[in-house]
């Protein structure tokens, strides 16, 4: 049987590179500070978080129904919709689509859960040219790689790699890695594939019950140069992807950009309610593991994710470790809950990738309590037995400060002050995993001053 | 049993005790001199450009200093002329080679810029993102000043398709480094025609 890799054993290959690290992490963290701005600027922030998460709430409540009703709005539409409850299902789907209409190119934009299902090699398998067209992944799908980040997929490539990639790819210049120039470049070689694709593959951010529609943001504008230029769309939407009213998608509209990226709204937010004349809509609604999640007290609310990747840029341990030290689809603070619920073997020591400093909880745009899921995931793993290498990277990352009772205090503050006060000791002593190449995750500032504002409120 | 009803039975039985449907949110107010000025605001963070003009002949002589109208233009507003028929468009792949489309918005959003862009604006879903450069033409009267007034206004499903369009095309994929252009326009002009 193959050795599970630890997170703390997947993390240390990015951290022997201390300039890539470091990059790594100032750039997500101005991420974050993006974030931040964005949201400062809104006074009813907290309102659209909590209306957010309620909605979300109410849709978990009643998702059989809303399923039920959402399918037969779509059908009404002209839209076919088709239900998979796993990923192999939901592969044949797509292949029996492409079959039924002899498609040979297909044009894909980004979806998660098509990376989740392992779509494309499925079909590459099968014969198929599948071209990711958003350029993050088109970048990382030359370089063979799969995405470390599920809103910026090739963040842990420097331009430098990028345009070695291309001059491999795509012919452009040796040793020229000017964003614009190389971008240029794709620019031109994805145009042709636009032009050339029989059909395109898209994900989808919100699946609107009342109206039987569905809307997909990107900035790049390449799931529309895909779907309004090939006959056959095909959706892949998880069915925790629900809302009920249209007007709901005020709210997360307005969350998901401000989240991300600290954009106010993505370029494009397209929404599909009926196909092209003559063409051909498909849309399916993928399972699984979904409804397990939703059976598991304390961890169905990870379902509320809306993916705007807020819990990644803000987390220290991702912006030092990298997604792909996470083995996972989804990386970061909420793949740590997600991926648990998949394989619990395979991801025990996620869980334990984390300081419980909470932060991911407070930039969490639907409320998801995701650090203390983390905490709960550790009481599963340990009671599974699977522990032993969870425990190991406890110990590794310093016993004494993962065994702490204030790291495990969810108010917060006595967690980010244990950790501001760690002496340097045992920072640098060779027990901690994070010590070797950098010192401890700096206690999330910002967030701290964020909590202790509104809680200092009388 | 189908996948279909394995799915639900399965929800059936893990769902969460049922949770109440919230209100909808409404926060719009303020002054429409502010909205254009947030606009504005908004559209440049976007990658836009936003030009507020009293005439439509303003349009005209700022399109002809910015734009090469020898080359492909669309235009589908009867104020402006184009040099490219829609009508005889009837394959979207046909317009490969538009340098410049000008199309007629519906309403704007202060707050972020988006413009909502049904499909009956568009003639081709594919002309907003095709086309090399995008200006769309608003009143000042349409602006809206957030999303939650924008829903309340218009019915998304009353269109087959609709987007909300609120810049250029872009990317940050290479290193964060922000570039306009990745595969639809490479600029975006708004008129805000301000009668
Ligand atoms: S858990 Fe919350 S912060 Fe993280 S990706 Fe999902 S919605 Fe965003």
């Amino acid at each position: 049987m193959a050795k599970t890799i630890t997170h703390a054993e997947a993390a240390e290959a990015f951290l022997k590179d201390a300039d890539r690290t470091q990059w790594h992490d100032e750039t997500l963290w101005h991420v974050r500070t993006k974030r931040d701005t964005a949201a400062q600027k809104l006074p009813e922030w907290e309102q659209l978080r909590e209306n957010a998460s309620k909605v979300k709430e109410y849709v978990l409540s009643h998702l059989d129904e809303l399923l039920v009703t959402f399918e037969k709005n779509a059908k009404a539409n002209g839209i076919e919709v088709l239900w998979a409850k796993d990923a192999a299902e939901h592969n044949q789907h797509v292949y029996e689509i492409l079959q039924k209409h002899s498609v040979q190119n297909i044009v894909k934009s980004k979806s998660i859960l098509t990376e989740e299902c392992g779509l494309n090699h499925f079909l590459e398998d099968k014969g198929f040219d599948v071209v990711d067209t958003d350029l993050g992944e088109r970048i990382i799908q030359f370089n063979k790689q799969v995405p470390s980040h599920i809103v910026m997929p090739a963040i842990h490539l420097k331009k430098k790699e990028i345009g070695d990639i291309f001059h491999t790819h795509l012919g452009t210049q040796q040793g020229a890695d000017d964003p614009n120039y190389l971008t240029e470049a794709a620019r031109n070689h994805l145009r042709e594939k636009f032009i050339n694709a029989n059909a395109a593959i898209t994900g989808v951010n919100f699946g609107i019950v009342e109206s039987g529609g569905f809307v997909v943001c990107t900035n790049e504008g390449n799931a529309d140069m895909g779907t309004h230029l090939a006959d056959v769309h095909i959706a892949c939407m998880g069915i925790e992807k629900l809302i009920p009213r249209k007007a709901d998608l005020g709210v997360y509209l307005r969350l998901l950009a401000r989240s991300a990226t600290g954009q106010s709204i993505t370029n494009y937010s397209s929404h599909f309610h009926r196909p092209r004349s003559g063409k051909k809509m498909y849309l399916i609604l993928v399972d699984n593991g979904r409804t397990e999640q939703l059976g598991r007290e304390h961890f169905r609310n990870s379902l509320k994710c809306i993916r705007c990747g807020a819990c990644m840029n803000t987390c220290p341990i991702y912006r030092r470790s990298s997604g792909f030290s996470y083995n996972a689809t989804v990386p970061g603070p909420i793949g740590s809950i997600l991926s648990p619920g998949m394989d619990l073997k395979k991801h025990s020591t996620l869980p334990f990738a984390s300081t419980l400093c909470g932060s991911c909880s407070d930039v969490c745009p639907v409320k998801i309590n995701i650090h203390e899921q983390l905490y709960q995931w550790r009481q599963v793993v340990t009671e599974a037995g699977h522990d032993s290498a969870a425990k190991k990277w406890a110990m590794k990352i310093g016993g004494k400060v993962m065994g702490s009772p204030s790291l495990y205090d969810f108010l917060g503050k006595s967690a980010r002050s244990a950790l501001k006060l760690t002496p340097k000791k045992l920072v640098y002593s060779r027990v901690n995993t994070w010590g070797k190449s950098r010192d401890l995750p700096e206690p999330p500032k910002e967030s701290f001053k964020e909590w202790y504002r509104k809680n200092r409120k009388p | 049993m189908s996948s279909k009803n394995e799915m639900l039975d399965k929800i059936a039985k893990n769902k969460p005790p049922k949770n109440t449907l919230p209100e909808l949110l409404s926060f719009g107010s303020g002054e429409r001199k502010e909205w254009l000025e947030q606009f504005s605001a908004s559209s440049a963070l976007n990658g836009g450009t936003t030009i507020v003009v009293k005439s439509w002949e303003e349009i005209e002589s700022y399109l002809k200093s910015k734009f090469d109208l020898d080359k492909q233009t669309v235009s589908l507003s009867p104020d402006l002329n184009g040099n490219l028929d829609i009508a005889s468009i009837l394959d979207p792949h046909d317009l490969e080679k538009v340098e410049l489309a000008i199309l007629e918005g519906t309403y704007g959003v202060a707050e972020n810029a988006a413009i909502w862009m049904p499909e009956e604006k568009l003639a081709h879903r594919a002309l907003p993102f095709i086309a090399q450069h995008l200006v769309v033409v608003l009143e000042s009267k349409n602006l809206l000043p957030d999303m939650h007034e924008a829903y309340r206004k218009i019915d998304v499903a009353a269109s087959d398709y609709g987007v909300f369009i609120a810049g250029p095309s872009k990317t940050a994929d290479i290193e964060q480094s922000l570039v306009i252009g990745a595969h639809g326009p490479r600029s975006m002009t708004v008129f805000i025609l301000d009668l």
